[in-house]
């Protein structure tokens, strides 16, 4: 089986360490990886602006780079709902490769827990740490059972970081508000934004949480800048560093 | 001759309520705190899920055949002794009523909440013709004194405090100066309203359900001041929107469960009335059916499920952005996410920016108890703005550039190499300088000395 590594752009260039522990931790739980070179984006700043025309010859190259793999695997939520759930539009209903790009792209939890069924790790995170569940994880890869809704579902990301020997839970009070990020949305209502992280933030620290932690890098980007900027009391992680132990930055 | 609206620029309009540390919290946590009571009220029905998608089905099936629907409730409410009027817009919507108004010589009516009312303007509309109109919902009557419009389409007077609400009360009903106890000011609003209940020659409501089957309307309020205000007058005049129509009366049980719980959490709203008919042969009910773009809406493939709304408000209630904005700053009679969507339809270079005042969390979608796909409505919208050429053109030479250099794998790594050595050379003041909006409020990501790429290639290959 040939597994596929998608490393989204703004993971590539400011956070590699995410990168690196996914790779590795895929390595370790014995999967081949490649990381096809020439990848750059999967579209969606773009398609959430609602441009289609320069959406579409992105999202063509990413089904071509990636037609050969029997699954790609990608350490975020949003990028791969975009591939899952919002390909449709650029593709004939009938192209195989897309058929099968847009099916066998999987988040880096949702693999772990639906193909590879994991059932140990032997990596220590003996911390705090709450989960901030991103939002198209959640109610658009269905990670998870929202708040919202009265449908059953097992919380993947929980359970696969649950492996992780020593690890302490922590519950914010609101279990799955948005954290304001939102992409080009930061820019357009930067100050709905900047309080919609602030409130986010404030919950985490206020229930004694040392890391902030979330399967999605892009909201963790936003969390973290306000973080820094007001010097609050937490760290953020992303959740293939959690399960690969790394120490807390 | 049709006036242009005025631009609707939320960011603009949001900044002020949102950066108002007095408000914005407490508008978050009062509307979060109906959202949690939503959530117990919903784990009270094990069938929630299944009651969603039966209304959402209903809708479906109303909205496709509602021409017919129309014609059958038409028919069964005139059997009932019912007078039906037809509106093809708001204009229409108004002059009907004020010549039913006329008929009667009437000076002052009573109305309790509508949406519609509120979308057609009627009472300015009404006022300007010399009547006396009086809201007799107590968040309404709130809103008409202090001569505002309702931020909310179920809670109106949701962004008021009741201090605020004291001092209003104190100069119209003549309360005790500094007076803001919810129980006292409720009362002075109760003996208020009696007055003019008494002295009301015609009640108005609005109309969440009529029933196809029956001819019959369903009218919810927790005040009771619909029946009320329609007990007194001999003249009862509903108005509804021609999407509020369900096919039969078993049909409404699935919504009257939905609705107050959604909507307050509540397991039913305290007054859910049933009209049929005037009620005796010395009275009139009179039934006014509004399109105003409803049909434009049906004929759209693409955003029809919008007519599913039963106005229960949830999707404002959940909505983050809504929360900490506040249902002003979408300069609409319908806020929120419902609004967003709705508004545009109306006109899309007005309401241009309420689709991007969302950071398309999906909370709205799955809260909706009729299954209207709401964000991906709003993301819908986004695409149609784009193609009417309404996005500026910042925005698009942007995603121009952005689709350029994503397309040229070796353009994106010279650009994120010049990037990332920028933000470590060059002064924090220059890299996070004020017309950096990201860096307002925000550290940029602190630069890496290498990319994944970059490490692969040393580390794997």
């Amino acid at each position: 089986m040939s597994v596929a590594l998608f490393v989204p752009c703004y993971i590539d260039q400011f956070y590699p360490d995410v990168a690196v522990a996914t790779l590795e931790l895929l390595e370790s739980l014995g999967v081949d990886v490649e990381f096809p070179s020439g990848q750059t984006c999967c579209g969606q700043p773009m398609a959430n602006t609602g441009c289609n025309a320069e959406t579409a010859p992105v999202a063509r190259r990413f089904v071509e780079i990636f037609a050969d793999y029997d699954a790609v695997v990608c350490p975020s939520g949003s990028c791969t709902a975009m591939v899952r759930h919002h390909y449709a539009e650029y593709f004939a209903a009938d192209d195989a490769a897309f058929q099968h790009v847009s099916t066998r792209t999987f988040e880096l939890c949702e693999y772990l827990h639906d193909e590879l069924k994991v059932e140990q790790m032997h990596t220590s995170f003996p911390h705090k740490v709450s989960l901030h569940q991103s939002c198209h994880g959640l109610r658009e890869l269905r990670l998870g059972q929202s708040s919202e809704s009265r449908v059953v579902r097992e919380n993947k990301v929980k359970n696969v970081v649950s492996l992780v020997n020593d690890i302490q839970w922590i519950t914010p009070e609101r279990s799955d508000e948005c954290c304001g990020f939102g992409g080009t949305f930061a820019v357009n209502e930067p100050e709905v934004s900047t309080e919609m992280g602030r409130a986010r933030i404030a919950d985490h620290i206020n229930v004694g949480s040392e890391v902030l932690a979330s399967a999605d890098m892009s909201c963790l980007m936003h969390l973290q800048g306000l973080i820094r900027r007001e010097k609050s009391p937490i760290k953020v992680m992303h959740v293939a560093q959690i399960m690969m132990g790394r120490p807390i930055h | 001759m049709s006036i242009p609206l005025p631009i609707v620029d939320h960011p603009t309009a949001a900044r002020k309520f949102v950066t108002d540390d007095q408000r914005s919290p407490w508008h978050d946590q009062a509307l979060w705190f109906v959202r949690s009571k939503r959530d117990k009220q919903a784990d009270t029905l094990p069938e929630w899920e299944y009651l969603r998608s039966m209304a959402s089905a209903i809708k479906t099936h109303t909205i496709a055949n509602l021409g017919n629907y129309l014609q059958e409730f038409e028919k069964n409410a005139t059997a009932q002794g019912a007078v039906v009027h037809w509106a093809a817009d708001a204009a229409e919507h108004n002059r009907i009523v004020l010549q039913i108004l006329k008929e009667h010589q009437t000076l002052r009516i009573v109305k309790s909440k509508s949406m519609l009312t509120e979308e057609c303007g009627l009472n300015h509309f009404l006022e300007d013709s010399g009547i006396e109109v009086v809201d007799t919902d107590l968040g309404e009557r709130i809103v008409q004194l202090r001569g505002e419009t309702p931020s909310h389409i179920v809670l109106p007077a949701i962004h008021i405090k009741k201090e605020e609400v004291g001092e209003t009360f104190h100069e119209h009903l003549g309360t005790d100066k500094g007076a803001s106890d919810p129980k006292y000011l409720t009362e002075a609003a109760r003996g208020h309203l009696r007055g003019k209940f008494l002295s009301g020659e015609v009640g108005v409501t609005g109309v969440n359900f009529a029933i196809a089957e029956t001819g019959g309307l369903v009218v919810c309020t927790n005040e009771g001041n619909a029946d009320l205000g329609v007990s007194l007058p001999r003249v009862h005049i509903a108005c509804m929107g021609i999407e509020k129509l369900v096919p039969r009366f078993r049909d409404l049980a699935v919504f009257t469960r939905l609705l107050a719980r959604s909507a307050t959490g509540q397991p039913i709203t305290s007054y859910t009335s049933h009209f049929h008919g005037p009620r005796d042969p010395e009275s009139e009910l009179h039934i006014v059916l509004v399109d105003n773009g409803r049909t434009r809406l049906r004929d759209s493939p693409e955003f029809r499920h919008a007519l599913h709304c039963i106005r229960c408000g949830a999707c404002m209630n959940t909505c983050p952005v809504y929360r900490r904005s506040g249902g002003h700053s979408y300069g609409a009679t319908v806020p929120g996410p419902i609004g967003s969507v709705l508004s545009p339809t109306r006109d899309p270079k007005s309401y241009k920016s309420l689709p991007y005042a969302c950071s398309l969390c999906g909370s709205c979608t799955d809260v909706c108890p009729v299954k209207i796909p709401l964000h991906h409505q709003l993301l819908a919208w986004r695409k149609e703005l784009v193609g009417k050429g309404l996005l500026p053109w910042s925005k698009t030479f942007s995603m121009k550039a952005a689709s350029f250099m994503f397309q040229r794998p070796r353009l994106f790594t010279f650009v994120g190499k010049v990037g990332r050595t920028s933000l470590r050379l060059l002064p924090h003041w220059l890299t996070h300088n004020p017309m950096n909006t990201w860096a307002k409020t925000r550290e940029l990501p602190e630069p890496p000395k290498e990319t994944f790429t970059q490490w692969h290639k040393r580390n794997r290959t």
